[in-house]
């Protein structure tokens, strides 16, 4: 299966995304080639996980593992199927039993040494605009402290393809920033992120869409 | 002729112009890549972008000599791609509304309606089609969406880059439709290998005019690093090389073909100043990062965008019958 997903993705996500995304990208060079690591991104559109399995060269595939919703994608087998092996995904529970870890299956890969793709604002939401992060990247980082947390910031995928519309050609960037490391206090860790995305957005071309 | 009979007869009875054309571009190419290699060891940092431009030219050249080599088809489809990246590239950037996500896909319609048009040869449809009924549809469109404010500004800024993109570089691929026999060369692969390099040569004659002599700022606003040096060098080296070879890859001659001469390299570099203006307007210094050196693929064809239609029109009014 790994085969396939790295076939598929070599040869057909990539030069499809190349021509009708454009797919540039800067920092790659801050990228892990090993695990554990998070890499944690903005989040405005299913597009967003392409482009970062995208960054990555095809052999560190197999170790890429984006978290997603499982009530969104693993919603019928064909999408759940897809998700699950050409995607990669760890299902998350949106709405967990009492008492369960939703983060289990992704902490466990992160001790696996696994490459975890994170959307800390937990859902797609407003189209360009980033939402409040949520707790879970922090409790992933406190999990697994010495895994760097690479912040990424996606221009331009909103308006491609926004939640719930139709997918537009435009142009989408990546700008991979210097990694983020856990500290014990949550809040200034947050923030930490954050902000570092927030200073790779002002790398990307200004955005004249309302 | 057949579709695939250009290059036929363009190899037959060596030694073709054609042939001596694209051999003397591959020479400057070389060149180019040498000079990439030894200038910035003279002078440190003033050349330091040469090396991924010559990386990109050889790209370039490359694929557009493939393309010719394939004849007319492939030739349409390349150029049809080229208008596809140049309008996304276009509407990345410029400024349009939420609501007018559908209108974006509308504009790239204008692409596959002027290509076909070009593809099956009727000049009355690609004159009409996208210019005329695609901006009313546009702006119909629009209206139908019903958001008004910005909309007047939101039409004129998707017009643009569609003439722009698709009419204006589909006049490069609509060369490839030019009856042979009406040919010096028998063949409009020369016509089109000429109009590229006579614009590609006037854009690199005022780089390099202007980066050797270049003192007094041409227009200091919108292109600060333009010369009145690098564009009077510029020009005259185009207009000698159309005067002098003009003749052999298209079939003008005389008084038209002078007046080409000096019009087409004003056009290329107002194609240049016009795009540059845009990005300023727009706040970004190139259009994107496709082509390592250039910037985007707008970038590199803003000056084909004017010339192309002249070119053409030129050809069509004192030359060609068909047209």
């Amino acid at each position: 299966m790994q085969f396939l997903r790295r076939i598929l993705l070599a040869l057909f996500v990539r030069p499809v995304a190349k021509l009708l995304i454009g797919m540039h990208a800067e920092g790659l060079e801050h990228l892990p080639n090993t695990g554990p690591a998070i890499i944690a991104a903005n989040h405005n559109s299913h597009i967003d996980t392409l482009v970062l399995l995208c960054l990555f060269p095809t052999k560190t595939l197999d170790i890429l593992r984006p978290v997603a919703a499982a009530d969104h994608f693993l919603a019928n087998p064909l999408s759940s199927w897809f998700s699950r092996n050409i995607v990669g995904i760890i299902p998350l529970k949106r709405k967990p039993v009492f008492g369960e870890d939703i983060l289990a299956e992704a902490k466990e890969a992160l001790d696996e040494g696994q490459i975890l793709i994170v959307f800390p604002e937990g859902t797609r939401g407003d189209p360009e605009e980033m939402a409040p992060f949520k707790a879970g990247i922090a409790r992933l980082a406190d999990h697994c402290p010495n895994a760097p947390i690479i912040p990424v910031y996606i221009h331009g995928a909103g308006r491609a393809l926004p939640k719930g519309e139709m997918f537009v050609p435009m142009n989408v960037s990546a700008y991979v920033g210097e990694p983020v490391f856990w500290h014990e206090n949550r809040s200034l860790f947050m923030d930490e992120l954050k902000s570092a995305i927030l200073t790779l957005k002002a790398q990307a071309p200004p955005m004249h869409w309302d | 002729m057949e579709d695939t009979g250009y290059f036929e007869v363009a190899l037959v009875g060596a030694p073709n112009p054609l042939s001596i054309g694209i051999a003397v571009v591959f020479i400057a190419l070389i060149i180019g890549t040498l000079a990439a290699f030894i200038l910035p060891r003279i002078q440190k940092g003033k050349w330091s972008d040469l090396g991924p431009r010559m990386y990109s030219w050889w790209v370039i050249v490359g694929i557009i000599v493939a393309a010719l080599y394939l004849g007319k088809m492939p030739f349409i489809v390349l150029f049809g791609l080229i208008s596809f990246l140049a309008l996304k590239e276009y509407l990345s950037l410029a400024p349009t509304r939420k609501e007018d996500r559908p209108i974006i896909l509308l504009a790239y319609s204008a692409i596959v309606v002027a290509y076909w048009a070009i593809a099956i040869d009727e000049y009355p449809f690609f004159l009409t089609l996208v210019p005329v009924y695609l901006f009313l549809g546009l702006a119909l469109a629009m209206a139908w969406i019903g958001r008004t404010e910005g909309y007047l500004a939101t039409v004129g800024i998707i017009y643009w880059g569609v003439v722009v993109c698709v009419t204006n570089v589909g006049y490069v691929a609509l060369l490839m439709q030019v009856p042979p026999m009406e040919l010096p060369l028998q063949s409009p692969t020369g016509l089109v290998f000429f109009l590229l390099v006579i614009t590609e040569v006037n854009d690199v004659a005022q780089y390099i005019w202007g980066k050797s002599f270049g003192k007094n700022k041409i227009t200091p606003n919108v292109s600060p690093n333009k010369t009145w040096e690098g564009a009077i060098g510029g020009f005259v080296t185009t207009f000698l090389i159309i005067w002098f070879l003009g003749p052999v890859f298209t079939p003008l001659k005389g008084l038209p073909l002078a007046l080409l001469g000096v019009l087409l390299p004003i056009a290329g570099f107002g194609g240049d100043i016009t795009m540059s203006a845009i990005k300023r307007d727009l706040g970004v210094k190139d259009t994107s990062n496709a082509l390592p050196g250039h910037g985007g693929i707008l970038d590199r064809i803003d000056s084909l965008t004017f010339t192309a239609p002249i070119y053409f029109h030129f050809l069509a009014y004192f030359a060609l019958e068909k047209f």
